[in-house]
């Protein structure tokens, strides 16, 4: 049966319409790679010279009309239409997971993982990053996806948030447990700063402003060298200790380090576990307090004025607490991610803190859709940490990514999670009469 | 120009001015409480430009809006922020084109409304630990939504996304959700427009009762005679921006004036028994 | 007060080409309601198909620069309109009636893969091109003297051109008008006849063609491009889009010309490091007083 198929499909394809788009396509990369593919600027002594590479002009060309014929293909033959599948949550609904189970075994499996049999150092690591992702996220999320603020400039409190760190390190000498609330806190305060002055504009407008915010705060550390130490940043920063036994070989005088007073031998593997399950309980911790804050007024303060400002102001909502609380707690979570970072790497420097680390983590928010915590932190593991996998594609990496966005968008335009559960449901008890409710209502 | 006890609403020589045209022009009115109020005129009349003045949507540069809330000082309207006439004055209104909190369901719009209140009863940290302060705040706000949902007949669709509701529902939510908001003064912007016979008439019962049970007074701009007629105690005339006629229901009918403005220069007894049968 | 009328005049040329690129952004919000994340990127892409071309007619032994310019302006142009109408295509037309974001997602993405695609085939490295325009009018100011080059009066007689041009074209063409009728509401326009897809295709192309001119006037002043002028120019000329009031193209070239001047003059009287400060900061203190823009029309919502 599936062979009459593909032969329909090959006689199909073979007619003149797909043929033809396939043709056009082609020649439209041609044109696209005549000048930029076909032609290299190479240094010599004269000045720019031209060499001409017209084979990967041909190559383009003829891999655009392949794939494009690949695209009509895929289109005609029905067993490979997995591109129009439903979003996880009917598939989940389908199969009878809840929402909230995925979630729990998600969270099993992130609490065993690194002593899972297959996984070694890399995989921790890998997942570490995810999860500083997944806390990036998820303070975003309070600003985007639940609020419906477009920042563009969330890179900003990350490196406020790290920097903190450094900087009260290097000046004050304290140590990465008294600086984490501090991280937090200052960057509480950098989301005020920016919520400010953009309390009354309108959504795109916001994002170009947000997206100024980001680009200042850059060139402020790149270029205030007595502060922040400009492009070179601040190394030597010290990592986090297990409430004040170090992760180290051996301790300053007097003191024990982690492994002596367990009476374990000493591992560098520790500091990574340590480090592996710190944030992801700083992410458990911020899921949960968005969660709940979901189910008070002030989240759903915050959804209400994604849905309309105008109807928040006519119930007696104030419109600029609702915008100033969500850069402040978005903003927040950013500071502590940062001071994580910070504290992981020992060492940072302004190029972690581009525009385009605002781009992928407003990527997640959006891929994972609606405000979804279970979305997004799928999203991270999909942007985040598929593309550490593809680390062999070294310099192509970038433009794989790039396409991905483009890609993954054009598939999944609501994002992952395709719709919102609400927060609270009727339930069961009858109703009170109408006298008791309004009595008891002030 | 109904006189007699404290009004709970006093509007005097408000004016409103887009560009040189005055939209409102030194208008005058009083509503009482647990009083319902209709607002009515030919298009153009001025009457949504009204109720933006009223709502804190354009801020008039003459005139006076107070909001006597009983004890203490009134509300000068005109002079607070959109919000705080909401919050504070508790003047909720609903809109022409139902301004719901579409991706949200029925049942939180109607929490959301309660905001003022359930924050005022126990703070964030009370609600994040969720202390008992908490819980009995968000049980009563529960309930009275689920009051509000028995009475405006949507109890099945209280999970339901409210944007999908279809649109004779969709009114009604907006008015359960203002509801909520425990108004003393309910602004309603042409809130039959759309509905059929049979969904008016629920609507007129509504009204009625809101009246009655919640001694909440209504403010209603409206095109639909019907409603007008049965449902208001008192009904203000507007014609470009001028009150043309104020008083009772009956009387306003009558109003030579108002059937003018209404079908224009036309025949007397014709337009006048046309108005009639109308209403 | 000579200093000060050089540094006026780099401002009104960096202006100039801050103006070209904001006309596009602009335009293309005005039709299509989203912000061409790529834009900054298609400038770019021109600059250096602009330079390809110097280096290919000198390579020719052309020696007559007003011809090679010419020739290299046709080139940029035909080539970098055809980049704008793909990535519209490709990114763009897909998502038309997603929610908002998922574009802005995929202009992003698509602005890595231009970015990405010429740092691989051109490599990192800034490319220079020896400056083929000299010579200028000097006359004294103050106590010293004040140069305007030939390049820079090019720049502002091509740059007046093409805003001429596009006025023309949006005011008394079928298509100006389609845009028009486009932007003002997309949906009644499709229902009275106007090929849309035809007419945001063609303003993303519009948009491209500017930039091209942006790109090939940005070779031959500073001499230098790398792969990466796309990004920070797109967000200057952005920034130049939503200073001038979004939607409104005499307002893009207005906040080109005042973001050129402010880091101009900055940069010459302040310090270079913390230009882009200074502008955003402009960018701010507007907003913050009309928060449309200068020349934008406030967005009113009706209630």
């Amino acid at each position: 049966m599936w062979r009459l198929r593909v032969l329909a499909a090959f006689h199909e394809l073979r007619d003149c319409a797909a043929l033809r788009d396939a043709g056009r396509a082609g020649g439209i990369a041609a044109v696209l790679a005549f000048p930029i593919l076909g032609f290299r600027l190479a240094d010599s002594p004269q000045g720019l010279r031209l060499e001409t590479r017209f084979s990967w002009v041909v190559f383009a060309a003829a891999a655009v009309f392949i794939a494009r014929l690949m695209h009509h293909g895929l289109h005609r033959l029905p067993g490979l239409a997995f591109a129009r599948a439903p979003g996880f949550a009917n598939i989940a609904a389908r199969a009878r997971f809840s929402e909230p189970s995925t979630y729990a075994a998600l969270i099993v499996f992130a609490v065993l993982l690194p002593w899972l049999p297959f996984t070694g150092r890399n995989t921790v690591d890998r997942a570490t990053l995810i999860l500083i992702y997944v806390m990036l996220g998820t303070g975003l999320n309070i600003v985007v996806g639940l609020a419906g603020l477009l920042d563009l400039g969330y890179v900003a409190f990350y490196a406020v948030g790290a920097y903190s760190y450094a900087l009260l390190w290097q000046n004050f000498g304290l140590s990465f447990w008294e600086c984490l609330p501090l991280a937090g806190a200052l960057a509480a305060g950098f989301g005020l700063a920016l919520g400010f002055p953009v309390l009354r504009l309108r959504g795109d407008y916001l994002a170009i402003v947000t997206l100024g915010f980001g680009e200042i705060v850059h060139v402020i550390l790149l270029n205030w060298t007595p502060v922040t130490g400009g492009p070179n940043g601040i190394a030597g920063i010290p990592r986090p200790t297990f409430f004040g036994l170090p992760f180290a070989p051996s301790a300053p005088e007097g003191g024990k380090t982690f492994a002596d007073y367990f009476g374990i031998a000493f591992s560098p593997l520790h500091r990574i576990y340590f480090l592996y399950y710190l944030i992801l309980a700083m992410a458990l911790i911020g899921a949960a307090l968005v969660w709940r804050l979901r189910r008070l007024p002030l989240g759903r303060a915050w959804e209400a004025l994604r849905e309309d400002e105008i109807a928040c102001q006519s119930l007696g909502l104030n419109p600029t607490i609702i915008k100033l609380s969500a850069f402040a707690l978005g903003a927040m979570f950013a500071g502590f991610a940062g001071a994580f970072f910070a504290a992981r790497q020992g060492f940072i420097s302004p190029e972690s803190f581009t525009f385009i680390e605002s781009a992928i983590i407003l990527s997640i928010v959006v891929l994972g859709g609606m405000g979804s915590q279970l979305g997004l932190t799928l999203a991270a593991i999909l942007l985040v940490g598929l593309p550490e996998w593809f680390r062999d594609l070294a310099e192509y990496r970038m433009l794989a990514f790039g396409a991905a966005m483009v890609l993954v968008m054009q598939w999944r335009p609501k994002g992952l999670a395709q719709r919102r559960a609400p927060t609270v449901r009727l339930g069961n008890a009858p109703a009170p009469a109408p006298a008791q409710a309004m009595a008891e209502a002030p | 120009m109904s006189a007699g006890p404290a009004a709970l609403l006093e509007v005097e020589h408000l004016t409103m001015r887009f560009g040189g045209i005055a939209a409102v022009n030194d208008v005058s009115f009083r509503v009482q409480t647990n009083e319902i109020a209709a607002l009515i005129g030919p298009n153009g009349a001025g009457k949504t430009t009204l109720f933006n003045c009223l709502t804190g949507f354009y801020k008039p540069p003459v005139g006076r809006m107070q909001l006597h809330a009983g004890d203490g000082k009134p509300f000068l309207l005109e002079r607070m922020e959109g919000f705080r006439i909401a919050r504070e004055a508790r003047v909720i209104r609903t809109f022409q084109n139902a301004r719901l909190f579409a991706g949200m369901s029925v049942l939180e719009n109607l929490i959301v409304a309660q905001h003022t209140a359930t924050a005022r009863a126990s703070g964030a940290v009370s609600g994040i630990l969720g202390l008992p302060a908490h819980r009995k705040a968000t049980r009563i706000a529960r309930d009275l939504a689920r009051h509000w949902l028995d009475r405006t007949g949507l109890m099945f669709a209280a999970d339901e996304l409210a944007g999908s509701l279809p649109y004779g529902m969709q009114r009604r939510l907006e008015i359960a959700r203002a509801m909520c908001a425990r108004p003393r003064l309910l602004c309603l912007d042409e809130p039959a427009a759309g509905l059929n016979a049979r969904e008016s008439d629920s609507l007129n019962t509504l009204l009625l009762d809101i009246r009655r049970e919640h001694g909440t007074s209504i403010l209603l701009v409206e095109h639909d005679m019907s409603v007008v007629m049965r449902v208001s105690d008192h009904v203000i005339v507007l014609d470009h921006g001028v009150v043309i006629a104020d008083g009772a229901p009956a009387d306003v009918r009558n109003n030579p004036d108002v059937i003018r403005a209404y079908l224009g220069a036309a025949n007397g007894t014709t337009a006048i028994r046309a108005v009639a049968i109308a209403c | 007060m000579d200093y000060f009328l050089q540094q006026l005049v780099n401002g009104v040329c960096l202006g100039a080409i801050y103006g070209l690129i904001a006309i596009g952004y602009s335009m293309v919000y005005g039709v299509a309601g989203m912000i061409n994340f790529a834009h900054g990127d298609i400038y770019m892409i021109g600059a250096f198909v602009s330079l390809i071309g110097f280096v290919a007619l000198a390579g020719l032994g052309l020696t007559s620069i007003p011809l090679a310019i010419l020739l290299v302006l046709v080139f940029a142009v035909g080539f970098t309109a055809v980049y704008g109408w793909t990535v519209e295509r490709v990114a763009y037309r897909p998502l038309r009636g997603s929610p908002r974001l998922a574009p802005l997602i995929s202009a992003i993405g698509m602005s890595v893969v231009l970015q990405n695609y010429v740092q691989l085939a051109q490599g990192a490295r800034g490319k220079p091109l020896p400056p083929l325009v000299t010579g200028g009018i000097s006359f004294s100011a103050g106590s010293g003297q004040v140069t305007i080059s030939f390049l820079q009066i090019f720049i502002l007689i091509l740059t007046i051109s093409a805003m001429w041009g596009l006025d023309w074209l949006i005011r008394k063409t079928p298509f100006g008008r389609a845009q028009r009728a486009t932007e003002q509401d997309i949906g009644m326009a499709a229902l009275l006849g106007v090929d849309v897809d035809r007419t945001i295709s063609a303003t993303f192309v519009i948009g491209a063609a500017l930039a091209a001119v942006a790109g090939l006037i940005v070779t031959l002043y500073y001499g230098v491009i790398d792969f990466y002028i796309g990004f920070s120019a797109g967000i200057k000329a952005f920034t130049a889009a939503v200073l001038g009031g979004i939607g409104s193209l005499p307002g893009a070239m207005l906040g080109g010309f005042l973001i050129g001047l402010t880091e101009a003059l900055w940069s010459g009287y302040f310090s270079i490091a913390y230009k882009d400060v200074a502008v955003f900061a402009i960018l701010v203190l507007v907003l913050i007083f009309r928060p449309s823009g200068l020349l934008g029309r406030p967005a009113v919502e009706k209630v």
